[in-house]
Parts: C-alpha cells; sequence; structure tokens
C-alpha cells in the first residue's frame, strides 16, 4: 500500500490556490516546514505571513485579513489551532463568519514521540461545537488535497485536520470529493463501520478480517464531521442496523459523539466507538500507540462483532442493552 | 558535569530517534548551574516544602532536563535512554506527576511564566522563602501569554521570581529576528518593571553572579542568557536544522568524539 504524508499534498494545494487566486492569502506560526505551508512562503512570499510563536494572534490577523476580503489559510499543530486559539476562533472567525480555514497537522496519537502535550485528541470536539464551523477530517493525502481546494471555494469558516506520519492511499485522483459528503467505501449488509481521517484506512482492513468470518461490513468515509452527512449515514443503516464509529480522537465530542447525537433523536440502532477512551495520549512510535489505545482493525472488527450481536437480539425497548 | 550533560542529550535523542537537542545544548550552562548550584533541592525528597521550584517553559528541550535531574540524583542515569519511548516516565515533553523533579506539564510554549508566577505568589501566602526559576526560549517570548506573566509579576513584586532566558537567536524556523523580531528585548523586560541581567550563557561563573544579585534585588528578575543553538558540537552550533531533529549515527560519533575532546 503507497502512503504519503496529508501536509505534503496540502502544501501542493496552497501552492495550485495560489498560482490560480490573487486573494489566497497563507499565516503560520513557526511551524511552516512542518505544516507546509512552506511550499506557498518560497511560491508567493509576498502572500505568505509568518507570525512567530503567536497562535492567538495569528487567528486574529487571518481574521482582519478576510474582513478585507482575503481567503485566508491558518495553520499550526492542531492542538494550538484549536486549544489555544478557541476563543480567537470563535470571536474573531465563527461568529463574524470570516473566510478563514484554520487547517491543522499532527492531530492524534500517532504524532508519537512528542507526547500528550502534541497529540490531540479533542480538536473535533472543540470545532464542532461552534457554530457556522465546517468540520473536515480527510481520510489520506489525496482527499486532504482536494479538501483544500473545496474549502478555498467554500465561503466562511473551516477547520480541517490532518496528521503527522504518511497515512495509506485509499482514494484516488478520480474520486469525488466534496464536503459535507460522507463516500462509502465498500458497500455491506451486516455492520456500517463508519470512519474518518486515517481510520478510514483501518476499517478497511477491519472489513477485510469481518470478511473472512462471513461478516459483510459496510465501510463509510465521513470526510465532513460537520455538515455531518446524515442522508448517507441513514441509508447505511437502514441496511445494516447496527453501526461502529472510528477516529483518532477522543470518543467524547468527535464522529462518536456526532453519530450518537444523531441516533439518539432519529433511529434506535446499537453503536459502539473506537477511539481515545477519555485519556491523554503519551510518547512511544505511532504504531505502538495506535495498538495501545486500540486504534487498530483488530478491535475495529471486534467492536462490529460485538455490536451485531447487540442487534441481533430483537429490539424490544432498550432489552437490548441487557 | 557540562560535558557530561551534554553527552546524555545527544545519546537520548539519537536513541529516541527524534527530540530538540540544539536547545538543550543551548541550555546546558544554565541548567548545571541552576542544579548544582543556585538552587535548594534535595532530589531525595522531591515533595520538601522549601525547595526552590524549577518550571521549563520551554518543555520541548526536556532532554538537557532530564539529564540534569538524574545527575542530580532525581532517578538512576540509566533511565535517560528511555526517553520518548512507550511507558517512559521520561515523555517528550515534561509530564508532572509522571517523573520526580518535574513540577508543571509543559510542552505548548508561552505557559510557564504564568505558573511561575502562581508558584511564586503560593510562598508568599505560605510564608516560605522558596524562589522560583523558569527557563524560557527566546522564539517562545513572541507568546503573548508572556507579557501578561510579566505584567503580573511586577504588579504583584515578585522578588522570588527569576527568568532565564535563554537567548540562542533561533527557533524553529530560522533566527528570531528575521521570523518575528524581538528586540530591544532587554528594554521590552525593564518597561515590565523587571530587573534585567545580561550574562554570557555559557559562563557558569556569569550565571551564578547573577542568580545571587538577583536574590537581593526587589521585584522579579529577567536573566537574558546570550547563548548559541547547538552549543559544544561544531556542525550543530547555529545550525536550526538541528533544533527539532538528533543525530544520525555518524553525527552522533562525531559529536561525542568533539565533546571528549573539549576541555
Ligand atoms: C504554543 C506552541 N507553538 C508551537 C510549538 C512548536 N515549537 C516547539 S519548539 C519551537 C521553537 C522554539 O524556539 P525557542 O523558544 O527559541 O526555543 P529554543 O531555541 O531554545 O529551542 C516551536 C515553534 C510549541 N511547542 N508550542
Ligand atoms: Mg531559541
Amino acid at each position: 500500500m503507497t502512503t504519503a504524508a496529508q501536509r505534503s499534498y496540502f502544501g501542493k494545494a496552497l501552492v495550485e490556490l495560489g498560482r490560480a487566486r490573487q486573494d489566497i492569502v497563507v499565516l503560520d506560526a513557526d511551524l511552516a516546514t512542518s505544516t507546509k505551508t512552506s511550499d506557498f512562503a518560497s511560491a508567493f512570499p509576498d502572500r505568505f505571513f509568518e507570525v512567530g510563536i503567536a497562535e492567538q494572534n495569528m487567528i486574529g490577523t487571518a481574521a482582519g485579513l478576510a474582513a478585507c476580503g482575503k481567503t485566508v489559510f491558518a495553520s499550526t499543530f492542531a492542538v494550538f489551532a484549536t486549544g489555544r486559539c478557541w476563543d480567537q476562533i470563535r470571536q474573531s472567525i465563527a461568529y463574524p463568519g470570516m473566510n478563514v480555514k484554520v487547517v491543522s497537522t499532527h492531530c492524534g496519537i500517532s504524532v508519537g514521540g512528542d507526547g500528550a502535550s502534541h497529540q490531540a485528541l479533542e480538536d473535533l470536539s472543540l470545532m464542532r461545537t461552534m457554530p457556522n464551523m465546517t468540520v473536515i477530517s480527510p481520510a489520506d493525502a489525496e482527499e486532504a488535497f482536494k479538501a483544500t481546494l473545496a474549502m478555498a471555494d467554500w465561503h466562511g469558516p473551516c477547520y480541517m485536520r490532518m496528521g503527522r506520519a504518511d497515512f495509506p492511499l485509499i482514494t484516488g485522483k478520480e474520486d469525488e470529493f466534496q464536503i459535507g459528503k460522507a463516500n462509502i467505501m465498500k458497500e455491506g449488509k451486516d455492520v456500517s463501520i463508519v470512519a474518518t481521517g486515517q481510520m478510514v484506512a483501518l476499517a478497511l482492513d477491519a472489513a477485510r478480517i469481518l470478511k473472512e468470518g462471513g461478516v459483510n461490513a459496510e465501510v463509510v468515509n465521513m470526510s465532513t464531521l460537520k455538515p455531518l452527512d446524515t442522508e448517507t449515514l441513514a441509508d447505511s443503516l437502514a441496511r445494516t442496523r447496527c453501526v461502529v464509529t472510528a477516529e483518532e480522537h477522543s470518543i467524547i465530542g468527535g464522529l462518536g459523539s456526532a453519530v450518537a447525537e444523531y441516533l439518539a433523536e432519529n433511529e434506535n440502532y446499537p453503536l459502539l466507538r473506537v477511539g481515545v477512551k477519555d485519556s491523554f495520549g503519551e510518547s512511544g512510535t505511532p504504531d505502538e500507540l495506535m495498538h495501545k489505545y486500540g486504534l487498530t482493525a483488530e478491535n475495529i472488527a471486534l467492536s462490529a462483532k460485538m455490536v451485531i450481536g447487540k442487534k441481533t437480539k430483537k429490539r424490544k425497548g432498550f432489552l437490548w442493552r441487557k | 558535569m557540562c560535558r557530561n550533560i551534554r553527552r546524555h542529550v545527544i545519546e537520548m535523542t539519537y536513541e529516541a530517534g527524534s527530540g530538540h537537542p540544539g536547545g538543550s545544548l543551548s541550555s546546558t550552562e544554565i541548567m548545571v548551574s541552576l542544579f548544582f548550584q543556585v538552587m535548594r533541592h534535595d532530589p531525595q525528597n522531591p515533595k520538601w516544602d522549601l525547595r526552590d521550584r524549577f518550571i521549563l517553559s520551554k518543555g520541548h528541550v526536556a532532554p538537557v532536563y532530564y539529564a540534569a535531574l538524574a545527575e542530580s540524583g532525581y532517578f538512576p542515569v540509566e533511565e535517560l535512554k528511555t526517553l520518548r519511548k512507550l511507558g517512559s516516565r521520561l515523555q517528550g515533553h515534561p509530564a508532572y506527576g509522571k517523573l520526580p523533579g518535574v513540577e508543571m506539564s509543559t510542552g505548548s510554549l508561552g505557559q510557564g511564566l504564568s505558573v511561575a508566577c502562581g508558584m511564586a505568589l503560593a510562598a508568599r501566602l505560605d510564608g516560605l522563602d522558596y524562589r522560583v526559576f523558569c527557563l524560557c526560549g527566546d522564539g517562545e517570548m513572541q507568546s503573548g501569554q508572556n507579557w501578561e506573566a510579566g505584567m503580573l509579576a511586577s504588579h504583584y513584586k515578585l522578588d522570588n521570581l527569576v527568568a532565564i532566558l535563554d537567548r540562542n537567536r533561533l527557533q524553529s524556523s530560522g533566527l528570531t529576528e528575521e521570523t518575528m523580531s524581538l528586540e530591544p528585548l532587554a528594554d521590552k523586560w525593564r518597561a515590565f518593571g523587571w530587573n534585567v541581567l545580561e550574562v554570557d550563557g555559557h559562563d557558569v561563573r556569569q550565571i551564578l553572579n547573577a542568580c545571587e544579585l538577583s536574590r537581593s534585588m526587589k521585584g522579579p528578575s529577567m536573566i537574558i542568557a546570550d547563548t548559541v543553538k547547538g552549543k559544544g558540537v561544531s556542525f550543530m552550533e547555529n545550525n536550526c536544522g538541528f533544533h527539532g531533529r538528533c543525530c544520525t549515527c555518524d553525527e552522533r560519533e562525531k559529536a561525542l568524539t568533539e565533546l571528549e575532546a573539549r576541555q
């Protein structure tokens, strides 16, 4: 399986945008070589602003540029982008509906050695709760590229998260990407595995494992968390009647919560959430950490079997919960 | 001791396969001065009420911090090679409660000085005479929270607070003055009501003097330590490349040989 870093493709997409459009402006906070906004900085030095280690100021500055008609991309690591700057994003970007794209890298525990201080497991939650905010979590580098272009055409505040490590390339150049539209990566009838980010690749692996056991899983790539594509979700659930969510994020507030919120008000199907169980990360290699925190194909497959078990006991009120 | 600490920094980051050696090497004399001379502390009793507190605001230089803690006796020196490994107490950035001697979780730049202010206030509330030391990066000074803390420290006349600024002139992207200029840094801190002491950050005697001087001064003190990022290893000195990456196998050999040859 070929792999690629999402941030590298993001960097390339920014250069493409910069070439096509004069209104594109990019900001970074002393991490341009890591976030790959450095590509844009070299190509269009006049439209790139390095703000130093001052993320909150970066967000305010982005809002000002956007208020004067620019389409602004502001990048740093996910913890700083969403945590440090939450209020600046809320007050100066989301509330006034500014055309700023906050694009972060180094999401999740696959950051590795840096440890908990640098592993964003709450960013989706923080951004999803904010009115006016569109939240995107691409599955691979190819999707990160397309999402970058799509965000530039989407007027208003956006947040996109990307990883640090190389992720498997599971989508093709021709595959369609649309903000707010989930893609069914593999059809199935026994269980829906709704995943986001690099967990989509693991969900596909899980589907292969399940197939060996005679279980036919459907894999949904929920690349936009907000607005949530409830239409695709409802369609899939009508077929499978149970769902596992998978995300490299806390099970609180992210994709699992978004699906749970939808289910609670609309359907009565069993759900299991694969994600980090309300804890901080730690240092280790990305692989070790993904295993330790249960972010594996095996664990998704196991959860799928468990959730299928819950649905077969025909629902009578909440009896299936025991 | 400084040479020993530098050797640890090279070895630890090499073993870990990642980490921040450049800013660790520029802080070596500062850390050695604090942990082996200036600070009142007892590695056998890390929770001693009267200990001086130390906050590593620039948390990414955990390697030099851990090396100083281990050499002081907080934990076995052999444990240094577990840096950044799964299950290690030596997290990539300092984690409070995991390792004796670590007083606060840091790593998100710009927050340590505020924590140090809180500790200095607590000393006053409790009527204790401990001092609080905080090591900051120069790039880190671009973060606004430092200046909020700076205001608070002089407002509350925190005589027991000493910040040390590792002025190595480099940050992640390159020179601080090209990334986001900081100068005139000493004047800025003076304007914020701090005593400013400027020293050669690789001269232990000057660092010790400044720490001693600050003891008798009114209000918080900022020691601006003029340093060289990557100090001690020729090819790492003033080389931004070694901000966030460790040595390769060959580079490690070369670095250790060079350190061996130095006085
Ligand atoms: C809030 C925040 N933003 C960005 C980073 C990423 N980062 C880690 S080290 C560093 C550069 C630090 O430069 P400086 O403060 O000068 O430290 P030193 O030169 O001593 O290594 C950056 C940007 C961070 N850790 N925290
Ligand atoms: Mg520096």
